[in-house]
């Protein structure tokens, strides 16, 4: 790859100081560090990725607010925590997450349990109330 | 205190941990060259490992292995700590840093605050190093960042001691001894060279080097008829992110193996290696135009889109294109 071939699509890190370095030939066929902001197959599959978290995410929701299922496993899923991540981050045995899951359960959690939760995922215990 | 660590951008987080870390101890080796030493350049497909619900493919060797082996042809003596405790581990480094010894650790990337939230998933072997503490604020150079950035106490904490597949159980490798007198790097190219070569040809099971590709290419075939449309999809897009992903140079390292090939050639004093060189660009390039008619398919992006066997036909080729390349390579360095 020439230096002026290295790709330029930008998508996802635009904001940061991360750039992804190419290794490209140069004008004399040395080859030198090109750093790229993205390209487009790649920024296409971790779209893809998130898209599809998102999609399974809105059925959650739906079924969060239908009363089928806890904000918590909403939350999992955009977090993108198993039980069994979440268990090993949090501290809370797998057993109680999965119960956790019931929407009749989570109502009774107390806030220590809640701020776990929250802080694992990255959220306030607020947020973690609804959807 | 800050220790005077001259940060250097790379494509690779553990190449480029391993080159600046050299550097600061005087031996000056490219990022390529530290790849090159360290056999960096690897195919594995494991399905028994899931990463995300997916099989785990990797075109690197194990996390470690390419600092590990880069010090031993360097003649450098080197320390790894693993960690129960995450306080202890948190004292093992200042106490290092205090020394003013900079110190590379392996992170998860999901807590880590300079990353760009689509980026933040569960995946644990990131390589960046620690090289100074005021008050509770670590300065850590992470090699895929275009500068130093900050990390409070309690958030590298979080990310040493990051869970799920491949946990890095707060690792950290520092450099115990520097060489007195660096061996020159001839020899150490030959031996990586050669260990390449033959993890790339030679592991007797299917799921490394170019069996691993083929093995891949086989599965692919039927996994719209296995998984369904969307799952396949998935899985094909987590194949172009390991692939691509921030830490390769582009085509899963094979085009920063053509820049050690080229490095080499002048160190070896063989111009073939930059015959070889040339033909490592074109297998990357082969690697691109796979992930470009990929991209494709999970996109739907126009009515030509490759069907699975296609992309399959084309790993195949891709296997053989690279069985050639390092059974004539291993020739060529055998004759040195």
């Amino acid at each position: 790859m020439k230096v002026e071939e290295v790709p330029q699509d930008s998508r996802f890190l635009d904001d940061t100081n991360l750039r992804d370095i190419y290794y490209a030939l140069d004008a004399d066929g040395n080859y030198c560090q090109v750093a790229s902001v993205g390209w487009e197959p790649k920024n296409d599959a971790l779209s893809l990725t998130w898209e599809n978290i998102l999609e399974d995410a809105e059925v959650l929701r739906k079924e969060v607010l239908a009363g089928e299922k806890s904000p918590l496993a909403y939350y999992m899923k955009i977090r993108l925590f198993d039980v069994g991540i979440l268990a090993s981050y949090s501290g809370i045995p797998k057993r109680s997450i999965k119960k956790h899951l019931r929407p009749e359960i989570f109502k009774q959690l107390d806030d220590d349990t809640l701020k776990k939760y929250a802080d694992t995922l990255n959220i306030t215990v607020e947020e973690l109330k609804k959807v | 205190m800050t220790i005077n660590f001259e940060h250097k951008p790379a494509a690779h987080c553990e190449s480029g941990v391993t080159s600046n870390l050299l550097r600061f101890y005087g031996v000056n080796i490219s990022e390529p060259m530290a790849l090159g030493l360290g056999a960096g350049l690897f195919f594995s497909y494991m399905p028994f490992i899931t990463l995300h619900g997916m099989p785990t493919v990797s075109f690197r060797p194990l996390p470690g292995q390419i600092f590990a082996r880069v010090a031993k042809r360097l003649h450098f003596k080197i320390r790894t700590r693993h960690f129960l405790n995450e306080d202890k581990a948190m004292g093992a480094l200042d106490k290092l840093l205090l020394r003013g010894t900079p110190v590379g650790v392996v992170v998860g990337v999901f807590y880590l605050p300079y990353f760009p939230k689509e980026y933040r998933f569960h995946f644990n072997a990131h390589n960046l190093c620690v090289i100074g503490k005021e008050e509770d604020i670590y300065t850590v150079s992470d090699p895929i960042s275009l500068d130093i950035n900050r990390l409070s106490y309690d958030e590298l904490k979080r990310v040493r001691f990051a869970k799920g597949t491949f946990p890095p159980l707060g690792k950290m490798y520092w450099v115990k001894r520097a060489a007195t007198s660096p061996p020159s790097l001839k020899a150490g190219i030959i031996r990586s060279v050669k260990l390449c070569c033959k993890q790339m040809l030679d592991i007797p099971v299917p799921y490394f080097g170019v069996k691993g590709i083929v093995l891949m290419a086989k599965k692919m075939r039927r996994w719209e008829k296995t998984l369904g449309r969307r799952k396949a999809a998935l899985h094909l897009a987590q194949i172009i992110r390991m692939l691509e992903e921030i830490g390769t140079g582009g085509a899963g390292f094979r085009y920063m193996y053509a820049a050690f090939l080229q490095e080499a050639a002048a160190v070896l004093g063989k111009p073939e290696c930059k015959d070889f060189a040339a033909q490592m660009v074109k297998i990357g390039d082969r690697w691109r135009d796979f992930a470009h008619e990929a991209a494709r398919k999970f996109k739907k992006r126009g009515d030509d889109v490759c069907s699975y066997d296609q992309l399959a036909d084309k790993l195949v080729a891709i296997a053989n294109e690279e069985k050639r390349f390092f059974t004539s390579l291993r020739k060529l360095i055998r004759k040195i």
